[in-house]
């Protein structure tokens, strides 16, 4: 009770609330006792930075309106910065030495290329593809299972739509919700010979169609042609332009089993296997199934597709870096039917907790199957 | 008017929250700091975020006695921002020699800058502890001390039966308060 006693009269002294006696003797007492003193003067500096949070809080929020109100005018997110110009400039400067210099390295760098091709020894399956090639047996096993599943359904009386017979699965991410497009691994999509499919965590099915394969890159969009197929809310996450950092904390949602899986795990190299520059290296583990599934960083970027893993190691994966998503997506719009792809992503999951980043990340990762 | 009343002004304008003012700022600084955030290793992502901090920076020194900026506003920013970021980019270890050489040094602004870090703490303390307090002392201080609202206004507001009441709980969530901020104050020392 002394403590509040000693706020009140402290609060009363700072909003000038003391009458001018209770002033002095409030004083007096303070130089003759240290301890009141002190507590006073805790007091005060407390009281300062109470102050000092409400007026910080209530400036921040101002700014996240004029924040809000400038990105809603594209103004602070969108403008990408131009330093064409003075690239041209030399451009133009030096575009004699340019063209000297580039037919010299190019002569060098196809004898160096003969020589090495020559010498090395290609060792073409040093990495596994993850995805999932059901066997016979599995097919068997999963028809007895489909057809119990099926009598249950009848049984409540609910068939909703006809199951596909699947001979592989893999996992693909919504990246454009307006338009359906999905991202998985060439190697995924090309397993579908007849059709393809894409279940969402709920296990409801939607045909899908591939329209852009980039087998180098080893990245595929398909887009959900199925009008049943409800428009989900904004994609949650940006696709990272610059490389994942060395160390950084990931996390995967794939589908190697007839549920979505969560893995984790860290970039453990910038590159891939012998050095490619297309992948970066993950440790984690991943089994087959697991091909196209999502890698995302901490702050909710995504940063790669998770695509193979090394043969002869445990815990050594592959993931397609993202900037190479955002590649393939140019090449794609050049084909007619595909001009509208866009890739709406805000950066909703940053800050968010692991579990509910997860919530909202797992709308948008899908298994894909097919024969 | 010439420049240096005119930001004079602007900065008048920033210590009362004026929101004109800052979206003045905004649009006037704003490609400089994105340029110089991408241009070393950052995404624009970043570059939102340093200059939201540049921000408060700026509203801290506009409230503060000193107002003084010794250069161009201009000049300001950039020197902040910099700063920002490189402490940024030092912490998450990304940066490598060479952004450092190519960020050039232009105006001291280690002082604010160092300033800021400390009432940043500061406030993130004091933001945890207000976090901790719980109901319905967190919204009983904050109608106090933040909303500056009257004690009579509270009592009605919360259901007190009168303000003695009101002032009596709240003095005791202060003290609550009080001791969950110093917890930490201390925990840093």
């Amino acid at each position: 009770m002394e403590d509040v006693l000693l706020i009140d009269a402290v609060e009363r002294f700072v909003n000038g609330e003391m009458t001018h006696q209770e002033k002095i003797y409030f004083e007096d007492l303070r130089k003759n006792n240290p301890e009141l003193d002190q507590a006073v003067v805790e007091q005060l500096f407390f009281l300062n930075e109470l102050n000092n949070f409400g007026v910080t809080k209530s400036f921040k929020h101002s700014l996240h309106e004029v924040q809000n109100k400038l990105a809603n005018e594209g103004f602070v997110f969108s403008t990408p910065v131009i330093v064409k110009a003075k690239l041209i400039q030399m451009w133009y400067k030096y575009k004699k030495t340019v063209a000297v210099a580039a037919s010299i390295a190019g002569v060098v760098s196809l004898f160096i290329a003969s020589v090495v091709s020559a010498v090395t020894k290609k060792d073409p399956t040093n990495t596994t593809l993850l995805v999932n090639k059901v066997e016979a047996v599995a097919v068997k096993n999963a028809q007895i299972e489909r057809k119990l599943n099926k009598l249950e359904a009848n049984a409540i009386a609910e068939a909703k739509k006809p199951m596909v017979e699947s001979k592989f699965n893999g996992t693909g991410f919504l990246i454009d919700v307006n338009n359906n497009y999905i991202i998985t691994n060439a190697h995924v999509a090309m397993e579908a010979k007849n059709q393809l499919i894409v279940e969402n965590k709920k296990g409801d099915q939607f045909e899908a169609k591939t329209v852009y394969i980039d087998q180098l890159r080893d990245i595929a969009i398909l887009r959900i042609k199925d009008k049943s197929f409800k428009k989900l809310s904004p994609i949650p996450f940006q696709i990272r332009k610059s490389s994942a950092f060395l160390g950084e904390q990931v996390y995967m949602l794939g589908f190697p089993k007839k549920e979505i899986v969560y893995g984790e795990g860290y970039v453990s190299a910038r590159n891939g296997h012998n050095m490619d520059t297309l992948f970066c290296q993950l440790s984690t583990t991943a089994s087959a199934g697991s091909s196209g599934s999502p890698v995302i960083a901490k702050n909710g970027d995504l940063i790669g597709i998770l695509t193979s893993k090394e043969s002869n190691t445990q815990g050594v994966i592959y993931a397609i870096k993202s900037v190479n998503i955002l590649r393939a997506i140019e090449e794609a719009k050049k084909i007619d039917d595909n001009t509208s792809i866009k890739i709406t992503g805000a950066s909703v999951l940053k800050g968010l907790k692991r579990e509910d980043q997860i919530e909202k990340m797992e709308n948008y990762v899908f298994m894909i199957k097919g024969n | 008017m010439n420049t240096l009343e005119e930001e004079k002004v602007l900065l008048e304008g920033l210590a009362r929250e004026d929101k004109e003012c800052i979206e003045k700022i905004y649009r006037e600084h704003y490609t400089m700091v994105q340029s110089l955030v991408t241009n070393n290793n950052g995404t624009s992502d970043d570059a939102a975020d340093i200059f939201q901090e540049l921000m408060i920076v700026l509203f801290e020194k506009a409230r503060s006695a000193n107002l003084e900026l010794h250069c161009q506003l201009k000049t300001y920013i950039y020197a902040v921002s910099r700063r920002l970021w490189l402490k940024k980019l030092t912490q998450a270890q990304r940066f490598t020699q060479s952004d450092v050489e190519y960020m050039e040094q232009v105006a001291n602004v280690e002082d604010d800058v160092e300033m800021h870090v400390k009432r940043q703490n500061d406030f993130t303390m004091m933001e945890i502890a207000m976090n901790k307090i719980g109901e319905p002392c967190k919204s009983l201080l904050e109608a106090y001390y933040i909303q500056k609202k009257q004690m009579q206004a509270i009592a009605a507001d919360f259901g007190y039966t009168n303000a003695d009441n009101a002032k009596t709980q709240k003095y005791k969530c202060l003290v609550r308060l009080k001791k969950l901020f110093f917890a930490q104050y201390k925990n840093v020392e």
